[in-house]
This record gives C-alpha cells, sequence and structure tokens, in this order.
C-alpha cells in the first residue's frame, strides 16, 4: 500500500464508491417524487354532489359539472368537469363520463335523435351509454353514484380512459356499460 | 499592434481555438457534394437556433400554470409590443423545422447515407426526428387552448391501452388523475428543459459524426459500398477532388438557410400566430378538437382502423417502424448509394408520402365526424323536395327532424360519415331502407326505438324518391310477382 500510485488508484476508487453510494442514498427520494403521480391523491374517493336532484328530470338527458375532488393551486378552470346525467326513473340513473370510450373526446347529447355523438372521429352511442357506431370498442364510461337526501353524488377519482383504472383498489374499473 | 487584434491574441493565447475552427471549417469535402441537394441539414440546424432563440424569448412571458397560461397567451397576442410575432415565428418555425427535418430524413436516404460508415449519424438523426416530432407535440400542449386540453385526453387514451403499465403511463403523462394544473406543469419541463437539453446533445453528436466520417460522397450508380474499401475511396474522392467546406461548398448551405427564415418570417408577417383557440375550460364542450398539422395523418389514421384492431396497430406499428429505421444501416449497410439504382427505397418514399398526404388532406376535411350542425342549419337541396307527395315531404321533415342529414349527405349539402343519399332509392328496396333505418348496421345507430311507425313509413317514402331522373328506384322482384299474383 506504500506504492504511491496503488495509493491513488484505490483513493480513485473510494471516491467513485462514495459517489456511487450517495447516488443510490439520493437516487430514492428522486423516485419517489417521479411516481407521485401514479399514487392516489388523498380526498380523490370523495362523494362529488352534482347538485339536487330535481335538476335532471325523469326522461332527460342533461349536461351536469362537478369540481374534481382533489384541486391543485394552478388547475384554473381545468378542475372543472362535465358529464351526461340520465334520469331513466325516479332513483334510476346513469352518469356518463363526458369522455369519448374512444380517444376522449368530449361526446354532445342529441335528445332529437338520442344519440352521443363525438366530434373527433364520428363514434356514437345510445341513449343508455351503449355503443353505437364509430370506432368505438365499448359504451361511454359511467361513474358510480347515489342519492342522499334527493341530492345526486357521484365518484370521479380520475379521467376514464380506455385502458384499465390506475389505482389498483380490487376492482377492475369502472363498470362497463 | 491594434487593439483589437491585441485583444484577440489575448484570447487565442489561452483558448487557442483558431487552428481547430481553421480545421473544421476548411476540411475538405467531395466537389459534387457543394450541391442543393445538401442544404437540409444545416436548414435544421438554422431552424433550431432559431426556436432556441424565440423559445427564450417566449419564456419571459409565458406562464406555465394552467389557469393562466391561456390568459397569458392573449396578453403576448395582444399587449406585448411584437409579442404575437414572436410566437408566430416559433409556431412557423417549428413547422418549418417538422418539414425540413423529414426532407432531410428522405434526402440522405435517397443517396444512401445510411450506409457504412455513417450508421451511427443515421440512428441519432432517427432520435433526433422523434425528439422535434415530441417537440411539436409538447409545443402544442403549451398553447393551452381546448385542442391541447383534448389533445392530450387524445394521448392519454393512446397510452392507456399499453399493456400492463397502461394506467401508470397516464398517471406520470398527465402528473394525476386528470388533465389539470400538473399535467401543464410537467409538458412545459419537458418541452423547454428536458427535450431541448437532449436535442442540443444530439445535435452535437450527429454534427461531430458529419466532422468525423465526412459528408456523404455524391452517390454514383454502380460505385458500390464496401466495409473493407469505402474509407480509403472516400480518402482519395476527397484529396483528389475535395474543396475545403468553407467557403467552397458552404455557400448553398447559407443562401437556402436564408430563404428558408425568410420563409418563416413571411408567414409569421401575413398568418400570424398559431391560437390560442377556445379557452381549457373542459366544460365548454361545443368543440371539434384537432391537432396540429403536422399530427392530422395521425387523427386521421385513428379513424380509419378497425375498432379491433387499432390498439395493436397503435401499439405495436409505431415500434415497428422506429425499429425498422434502426435495423436499415444494418440491414442494408453495402452496396449501391444512388437513388437509380434502388428502386424499393424510390418506391418507399412515394408510398410513405403518398399515404401521408393522402391522410392529411381528410383530416383537413375530416369526413368522418358527423356534421354536427347540418340538421339545423343547411336546408334540404329543393330538387330534392320539388313535386313531392304530403307523405314524401313529412319524411323530409323527419330526415332533417332526427339529424340524418348531419350523416348523410343531399347534393353538396349535410354530413359525409354515411354514405350520400342522392340516389339512395337505386341502391336499396323500400323493405331494405326499413330494416337499414330501425336495425342500423353497417357502422349505423340504430333508430327502431327513435321512429315512430309513421315517421318510419314517412321516411322511407321519402327516400323512395331519391333517384335520378331516367333511373327508378329498386323493386324487390319477389315481392312484385307475389303482388301481382295476389287476388
Amino acid at each position: 500500500m506504500n506504492d504511491p500510485v496503488n495509493r491513488r488508484t484505490a483513493l480513485v476508487r473510494f471516491g467513485l464508491i462514495l459517489n456511487g453510494a450517495i447516488g443510490a442514498v439520493l437516487a430514492i427520494p428522486i423516485f419517489q417524487y417521479l411516481r407521485s403521480p401514479t399514487r392516489r391523491p388523498e380526498g380523490a374517493e370523495k362523494w362529488i354532489s352534482l347538485g339536487p336532484l330535481e335538476q335532471f328530470p325523469i326522461g332527460e338527458t342533461r349536461l351536469a359539472t362537478f369540481t374534481n375532488p382533489v384541486v391543485g393551486p394552478s388547475d384554473g378552470a381545468t378542475a372543472n368537469i362535465p358529464c351526461w346525467v340520465r334520469r331513466v326513473a325516479e332513483k334510476s340513473l346513469q352518469v356518463f363520463a363526458i369522455n369519448c370510450a374512444h380517444l376522449g373526446c368530449p361526446v354532445r347529447w342529441f335528445p332529437q335523435s338520442n344519440l352521443f355523438l363525438c366530434p373527433c372521429h364520428g363514434g356514437a352511442y345510445y341513449a343508455d351509454g351503449s355503443r353505437a357506431s364509430g370506432p368505438p370498442e365499448r359504451g361511454l364510461f359511467e361513474y358510480e353514484y347515489k342519492i342522499e337526501r334527493q341530492e345526486l353524488f357521484i365518484q370521479a377519482k380520475e379521467m376514464p380512459t380506455p385502458g384499465p383504472t390506475a389505482y389498483n383498489d380490487g376492482k377492475r374499473h369502472l363498470p362497463c356499460v | 499592434m491594434r487593439l483589437g487584434a491585441r485583444i484577440g491574441e489575448w484570447f487565442e493565447a489561452r483558448l487557442q481555438l483558431k487552428q481547430p475552427i481553421k480545421d473544421v471549417m476548411a476540411h475538405p469535402v467531395p466537389t459534387r457534394t457543394a450541391s442543393w441537394f445538401y442544404v437540409f441539414g444545416s436548414a435544421a440546424l438554422t431552424i433550431f437556433a432559431l426556436q432556441v432563440v424565440t423559445g427564450v424569448l417566449l419564456a419571459f412571458q409565458y406562464t406555465p400554470s394552467a389557469g393562466e397560461a391561456w390568459n397569458g397567451l392573449h396578453v403576448l397576442n395582444d399587449k406585448v409590443s411584437a409579442g404575437w410575432f414572436i410566437r408566430a415565428l416559433h409556431g412557423w418555425g417549428s413547422n418549418f423545422m417538422v418539414a425540413v427535418v423529414f426532407i432531410h430524413m428522405a434526402q440522405v436516404f435517397l443517396f444512401g447515407a445510411h450506409k457504412f460508415p455513417r450508421e451511427l449519424t443515421w440512428i441519432i438523426g432517427i432520435f433526433l426526428l422523434l425528439m422535434t416530432l415530441g417537440m411539436a407535440f409538447t409545443g402544442q400542449v403549451l398553447r393551452w387552448d381546448q385542442d391541447a386540453y383534448w389533445g392530450l385526453g387524445i394521448g392519454a387514451s393512446i397510452s392507456s391501452r399499453i399493456p400492463l403499465m397502461g394506467a401508470t403511463i397516464v398517471k406520470l403523462l398527465l402528473g394525476g388523475p386528470i388533465i389539470a394544473g400538473a399535467t401543464l406543469s410537467r409538458f412545459f419541463a419537458f418541452h423547454v428543459f428536458l427535450v431541448p437539453g437532449l436535442l442540443i446533445l444530439f445535435v452535437a453528436i450527429h454534427l461531430i459524426l458529419v466532422l468525423k466520417l465526412g459528408i456523404n460522397d455524391w452517390p454514383m450508380p454502380g460505385r458500390i459500398v464496401r466495409r473493407s474499401t469505402y474509407m480509403k475511396e472516400y480518402k482519395e474522392l476527397t484529396h483528389k477532388d475535395g474543396i475545403p467546406f468553407v467557403p467552397a461548398a458552404i455557400g448553398k448551405d447559407i443562401i437556402f438557410s436564408a430563404v428558408i427564415l425568410i420563409a418563416i418570417t413571411a408567414c409569421a408577417t401575413f398568418f400570424g400566430p398559431f391560437g390560442p383557440s377556445g379557452q381549457p375550460d373542459p366544460t365548454i364542450i361545443q368543440t371539434a378538437p384537432k391537432p396540429d398539422f403536422f399530427f392530422l395523418w395521425l387523427y386521421a389514421l385513428l379513424s380509419f382502423l378497425p375498432p379491433s384492431a387499432e390498439t395493436p396497430i397503435l401499439l405495436i406499428g409505431p415500434a415497428i417502424g422506429i425499429i425498422v429505421l434502426l435495423a436499415l444501416p444494418f440491414v442494408s449497410g453495402e452496396g449501391e448509394k444512388s437513388w437509380k439504382r434502388r428502386p424499393i427505397a424510390v418506391l418507399t418514399i412515394i408510398l410513405v408520402a403518398g399515404a401521408w398526404a393522402s391522410l392529411t388532406e381528410l383530416g383537413l376535411h375530416t369526413p368522418w365526424s358527423p356534421n354536427m350542425d347540418a340538421w339545423s342549419s343547411q336546408p334540404i337541396p329543393k330538387e330534392f323536395l320539388a313535386d313531392r307527395t304530403p307523405l314524401e315531404r313529412r319524411g323530409a321533415l323527419v330526415f332533417k327532424a332526427k339529424q340524418c342529414h348531419n350523416c348523410h349527405a343531399l347534393g353538396d349539402t349535410g354530413g359525409q360519415r354515411g354514405p350520400a343519399l342522392d340516389a339512395v332509392a337505386v341502391r336499396l328496396t323500400e323493405d331494405q331502407l326499413i330494416r337499414q333505418v330501425i336495425q342500423g348496421g353497417g357502422n349505423m345507430p340504430a333508430y327502431g326505438k327513435n321512429l315512430s311507425p309513421s315517421e318510419t313509413k314517412a321516411l322511407v317514402a321519402f327516400m323512395e324518391t331519391l333517384h335520378p331522373p331516367g333511373q327508378p328506384a329498386a323493386v324487390d322482384a319477389s315481392r312484385t310477382a307475389v303482388l301481382k299474383q295476389s287476388p
């Protein structure tokens, strides 16, 4: 170990190991930071009110908007999300996501022809959300809902996409129509 | 000695850059490469520099906040001196950059520049192409208007289909469960830090490779590339028949770069900046989102893929495309360089360019989308209504009221989603028309639940009149025969 060349090589090695070690330690919080969006934000499972039930007459399909359960400081108008509410009977409803099941564009309800039409690639759905024609592989996405004291609540944890949902909490994904 | 020269020498004594720069500038290139075909790479570099400068200028004003960005762009357009012009330069620069990069790629491919020993230059170039497209997409997101918002929805919907990791990738892409503030922040980081940093690094490697290996020689039919002899042949070529890059070969590059800059400036001046379109409020759903020009082909393709094949094609197609491009220099690393002796290469370029142009053209018109307002804004041309019975005219009303016109054209009005009905009676008999209306099929929704029997009767009576003057409506011959026999 008295050989200065060997000693210097050892020093370089030691220096590299030291840097590698701190690099590995730093990698852990960096990784956690980067993957943070994949974790469900706190409060995302809150029931969101769509307002009093009387806003949704039986037999009609109406646009409703709600604020995402978790709002960030810079979200602005993007925290507001529209959805279609179809009141089938007194206690029976369907709450459809606005996003087309093909590629997520906003579908529009046409009461005259009883169809939801997508402006992007021409996907069409029947009044009950089932697929009518066009490129979508399935019907419209539906949100879970409940009625409490004549008020309509839904659960909207994420923007629905054609693939499986992100959060592995036992349930497979938003119920297929 | 004059002061300027003395200062110059002071720096040179320390930096010692004079000789290396001189060597780089004056390196010999084959005489024939001083050609108008060899100007696209340098033009791409010039536009990249313009994008860096205008990008930094825009960053002085831009607010990467989902609540503020859209308003900020309007301030830039309307209030900041020349703000609109800097935005226009950056936007048009982006379009020109994508175009020039593609032309550059087609040119080097046709001239066999991907062959030995320039395989790595080609591969780095593929990554540069992907990054350029990445910049175009992320830049469109930073505009943070309706198109950006729903474009992200399309991106997320495509990504979600990736097996196993799809959902995680969507969250990483959006920075959370929905498109919101975190999404814009990360696309800002992609567009302004991450991708440009990588671009600068890769452009540097690309240029170093061009200098180390020399510019691709002008392909001569019959001059075959062989790994064993090419380096020697190229050296001979540049020494026997070579000219110094500066000043002998660079002239056309400089002129073409200037022409491109003039073109970008002219477009920016006359056509102005891109958007922003409607405000990024997802509750405003009266919108037909459309991507920027260079992604229109993809938008069109997405409407034509059959539902069952869409996911595999979307996921596997790009992977195959990139693998083919990366493998190309290894599969055809030797042999003929000249496009005159490479018919498949020429056909490939023609085919790809033709497919791209056709899809883009379709993307401009979106014939697959229902014309959402046709039912209430476009009258049926009067020749389809003249001399009709009351029942048939009632059918024409049903045709409007049930929005058939949104998907079916009559004359030059209406949508193009379904077939035009100008002569539908020639194609379908009365029974077939009824069945089609009630049951749908062939990509048409079923209207059985939505039409009363009298409405269906009127609608079909109207459609029965839709045939050209001297061409009768189709009839079911067997039915006619049965009707004749019955008393």
